[in-house]
């Protein structure tokens, strides 16, 4: 297991070193699937292995002690790397967090406290997840990039052609992903988390442009704000309780429930601040809408696999220590508000990526509530919806940057009978979005799940958000969905290659399987995976109603089937559709006031003036800002008290 | 009380026998509301003539996609009230019951029609509108009698209403959008009046209009069915009381469509969800509470 876990970090930044200094196209995209496959084979072996005895074990990789300078190095590494960059685009100002953190963490390790000795590494059912989303999903977004940025830089000339630049930090990001997840001292956990903040700091930027360079350095910035939080996290639990564990301080978080020291939650609170920022929670949330600048792969690979994952990964951590105190319900409040908010103003959105940004953010929120909540319930509905949510969006995101790359444009308004006109990226979008809303695929269990389940915290906040957040997030997908379903009207040749292909129908692939075979990823994977944490398991959903889901998925598929069958041969008429007799001969035409033939368009409702970013963002930015300021005070005060 | 044979028994009635009670309270809506409007109206059976008129008349279709999805529509409906008869999960039920919905919207826009397009929008802006209460309605039940499924909640001691009033104003009210009566028929209207010809149905003729209708019949009875549920309980005679509400609701229904004008979207979202929070959500809030 520590030879396998060793790999599994250091081959990825292997191969990131080789991509980095590789020019040559054909080259490099043999490397990329030698090494995508390579790193997925090492995480599936790993999870394997691991399942094999499916205890949690705790380790030391060969040669810690090295390892453990290497780490120091690393931070300092990129320290230097964020003052020169942060210099170099005149922001000075960002590279004092990096600086300061970067000092902080330093301290503990070279002249701070004694801290109790322990095993560096550690794998249990959540890092099994992990491991095997990072590794299946990630590197098949690796894969798909590959034909992606191709076709990317014969559209977009005026970008400078840093593929090599771009693959190397693709690996280093699936590197870092599985030294955070595997990670049990937090200063090894810091390092990785501070290497994913850059990594997407570098990936959003890769343009250059101006904006693409604004938008990085906000997301950076916020992501380093969290990382002090981590930071502070260190300082404090090695100062007063002498060890760097993130168990023990866990551990002394949950102490709390039975009388323990108040104090034991502020380093919790401050890891769950650094949660926040990662995963995109309001009011953080903009850097990750800034993101969509970047090319469409590193939008799906911070969606879906990694980044705004190693969040919510982190919450689910520290979720034990989270019941029932203030903690717990700052991350639950944000969560149920952005989970809501965000979802009304995806529907003012009609960028596709856009809505699919909305939508990351949103989910995260579910996933932030239930982890907040941290009850059995919510925490078996969390896992279950950071699984299909890794899937679905990461096949969105590859499928919107197909049709992008095939029709020019990613406004949901020109995807009028995309279904028609590309059957393929058609059928494949169309699972995409039923994966995400209807009923009866695996979001939808899960939010079914994590409504049961609020009403037992019982939280009547979270209950409100979630039915009201399930409405406003119907919305904006039926009228997607509706939108693709319609009348086609020509388009150009379908230019996506076969290795996007390949990407995108292994994810549609997987997100059936996940819905026939959700009884036995509960049984086998969800129910244990929560034992584990509460020492008992409950059921959610109860076989019975889990079976009618099973049948209803099926439901979905055969019954339009059978439909089209028994319909077919209806005898019918031909009409045209009714436009008040100015009809022109066709559907898609009619005749102005002028008498002139005029194109007919239909378009969806956005309500920008309603639901608009615009009028809901800093409301919404200024809510949540003030709930984390009196919470962490609360907090803090509680502890000094 | 009521075991497995009773829930078959159940599930086949409501296949059987919904049409029938759809189309007849359909009839009697009508003669209630001609006799409102002074008019002597139409027999209580014209409705069924009405669909066999339908289903006999030649198919105009803008596309073929459409009576595809209606069938859909028809089937999930159907679905839905046989996961309520037959006292499977309410949650389920009101899931099954929105993709049902979701297929009325792929039908409409899928004949890429002007007034089709802007119905569509319109039934969207509607479902957003009482997805909440219906969802809360679910948990009302849950609150009130520690279980979401329906023949559980139907061998309880005491009725749901007692504990959840608030969840009931809230159903009711959102039951005006779902019934498509005024002031929230802004969708599709049974009246010949919309602005917007037909709206979502405007494109469905013969045979496709026959199978909205038949649905819109199971609809309501299972949604008249889930007004009842709120008075059953263990005691046979609460399915006297189950039927005074649902005879009252119906006439209450009929009686806001003809004293009312139709609203604008905007309204009706804000109005529902104020309902839906004052009501529903202050009950939820008080029974979280005593818990």
């Amino acid at each position: 297991m520590e030879l396998l876990v060793t790999l599994l970090i250091g081959v990825p930044f292997a191969i990131a070193a080789v991509l980095a200094i590789v020019k040559n196209d054909w080259l490099r995209g043999k490397i990329v699937y030698l090494g995508g496959l390579l790193i997925a084979i090492l995480a599936v072996v790993t999870a394997a292995m691991w399942y094999t005895g499916k205890e949690t074990v705790t380790f030391n990789l060969p040669g810690t002690e090295a390892l453990s300078w290497i780490v120091l190095a690393g931070d300092f590494f990129l320290m230097f790397l964020v003052i020169w960059l942060s210099i170099k685009h005149h922001k000075t100002i960002i590279c004092v967090l990096s600086i300061v953190q970067t000092l902080m963490v330093a301290w503990v390790e070279l002249m701070g406290p004694d801290v109790s000795e322990s095993a560096h590494m550690r794998i249990d059912w959540l890092a099994f997840m992990m491991i095997l989303i990072i590794g299946v999903i990630g590197v098949l977004i690796g894969i798909y990039a590959v034909g992606y940025m191709r076709g990317y830089h014969v559209h977009h000339k005026e970008f400078q052609d840093r593929r090599n630049f771009f693959f190397a930090i693709i690996f280093v990001f699936y590197g870092a992903m599985f030294g955070l997840v595997t990670s049990m001292n937090i200063l090894w956990l810091d390092f990785f988390w501070e290497t994913t903040s850059v990594c997407s700091f570098l990936l959003i930027g890769y343009t250059k442009t101006e904006e693409a360079v604004d938008n990085s350095f906000r997301a950076l910035w916020m992501n380093l704000l969290g990382g002090l939080g981590i930071a502070i996290a260190i300082v404090y639990a090695a100062v007063t309780y002498h060890t760097v564990n993130l168990y023990d301080i866990v551990a002394n978080g949950v102490a709390v429930a039975g009388g323990a020291d108040k104090a034991a939650l502020i380093p919790i609170a401050m890891l769950a601040f650094a949660a926040l920022t990662k995963s995109a929670q309001m009011p953080f949330s903009q850097w990750l809408l800034g993101a969509m600048v970047a090319p469409t792969p590193s939008s799906a690979l911070l969606h879906s696999a990694t980044m705004v994952k190693a969040g919510v990964y982190m919450l689910l951590r520290i979720a034990i220590a989270m019941n029932g105190n203030f903690v717990g319900q700052m991350v639950y409040i944000i969560g149920g508000f952005t989970f809501f908010v965000t979802s009304l103003m995806a529907i003012a959105q009609n960028d596709a990526k856009k809505v699919l940004a909305y939508s990351t953010i949103s989910n995260l929120g579910l996933i932030t509530a239930c982890a907040g909540v941290g009850m059995e319930e919510t925490i078996w509905a969390a896992v279950f919806l950071i699984i299909f949510h890794a899937v679905s969006k990461s096949m969105l995101f590859q499928c919107v940057g197909a049709i992008e790359n095939t029709t020019g444009s990613r406004d949901i308004e020109d995807m009028q009978g995309l279904v028609l006109r590309y059957p393929k990226l058609g059928l494949i979008l169309m699972i995409g979005i039923a994966g995400m809303f209807l009923a009866p695929f695996g979001m939808l269990v899960s939010k079914w799940a994590a409504l049961r389940a609020f009403v037992d915290a019982p939280s009547t906040f979270l209950v409100v958000c979630i039915v009201f957040g399930s409405a406003t997030t119907m919305f904006y997908w039926t009228k997607w969905l509706a939108k693709i379903l319609g009348v086609g009207i020509g388009g150009r040749e379908d230019i996506t290659q076969n290795n996007e292909y390949g990407s995108m129908f292994l994810h549609a692939a997987m997100i059936i399987l996940l819905c026939l075979s959700f009884p036995l990823v509960s049984n086998f994977f969800v129910e244990p995976l929560v034992t584990d944490m509460f020492g008992y398991a409950v059921s959610v959903i109860d076989a019975g109603s889990v079976m009618i889901m099973v049948i209803m998925v099926l439901g979905v598929f055969i019954v339009p089937l059978v439909s089209y069958l028994l319909t077919r041969n209806v005898p019918e008429k031909e009409v045209l559709a009714y436009m008040g007799g100015a009809n022109a001969g066709d559907n898609i035409h009619f005749i102005d006031a002028f008498g002139e033939e005029k194109d007919l368009k239909v378009s969806n409702w956005y309500l920008r003036f309603t639901f608009g970013a615009r009028k809901l963002f800093m409301p919404s930015v200024i809510f949540t800002t003030v709930i984390i300021v009196l919470f962490i005070s609360l907090i803090v005060g509680g502890a000094l008290r | 009380m009521m075991n497995w044979e009773i829930r078959v028994l159940m599930t086949v009635l409501f296949v059987v026998l919904a049409p029938f009670l759809g189309g007849l309270l359909d009839g009697i809506d009508r003669v209630i509301t001609a006799r409102m409007q002074g008019r002597k109206g139409p027999g209580i059976l014209q409705p069924f003539y009405d669909l066999f008129k339908l289903m006999n008349k030649q198919l105009l279709a803008v596309n073929r996609i459409q009576i595809l999805m209606l069938l859909s529509y028809l089937v999930f409906v159907i679905l839905t009230g046989m996961l309520f008869f037959g006292g499977f999960d309410l949650l389920l039920c009101f899931f099954s019951l929105s993709t049902a919905a979701m297929f009325v919207i792929l039908a409409s826009t899928s004949t890429h029609s002007p007034y089709n397009s802007i119905g569509s929008e319109r039934e969207l802006m509607q479902m957003m509108a009482y997805e909440p209460a219906v969802l809360l309605t679910a948990v009302g039940f849950y609150l009130s009698t520690g279980t979401f499924k329906v023949y559980e909640i139907f061998n309880t001691s005491v009725p749901a209403i007692v504990k959840a009033p608030g969840f009931f104003i809230g159903f009711i009210f959102i039951l005006t959008i779902k019934f498509r009566k005024s002031p929230f028929d802004i969708s599709t209207s049974h009246h010949a009046h919309q602005e917007i010809v037909k709206g979502v149905t405007t494109e469905m003729a013969g045979l496709d209009y026959a199978m909205y209708n038949l649905a819109e019949w199971y609809e309501n009875i299972f949604l008249y069915g889930v007004v009842g549920l709120f008075f059953a309980c263990s005691n046979p005679w609460s399915m006297l009381w189950a039927f005074i509400a649902i005879v009252c609701v119906a006439f209450l229904m009929t009686l806001i469509d003809n004293v009312s004008a139709r609203v604008r979207w905007e309204l009706m979202l804000k109005l529902t969800w104020a309902i839906t929070l004052l009501s529903a959500g202050v009950n939820l809030l008080i029974l979280e509470f005593v818990r």
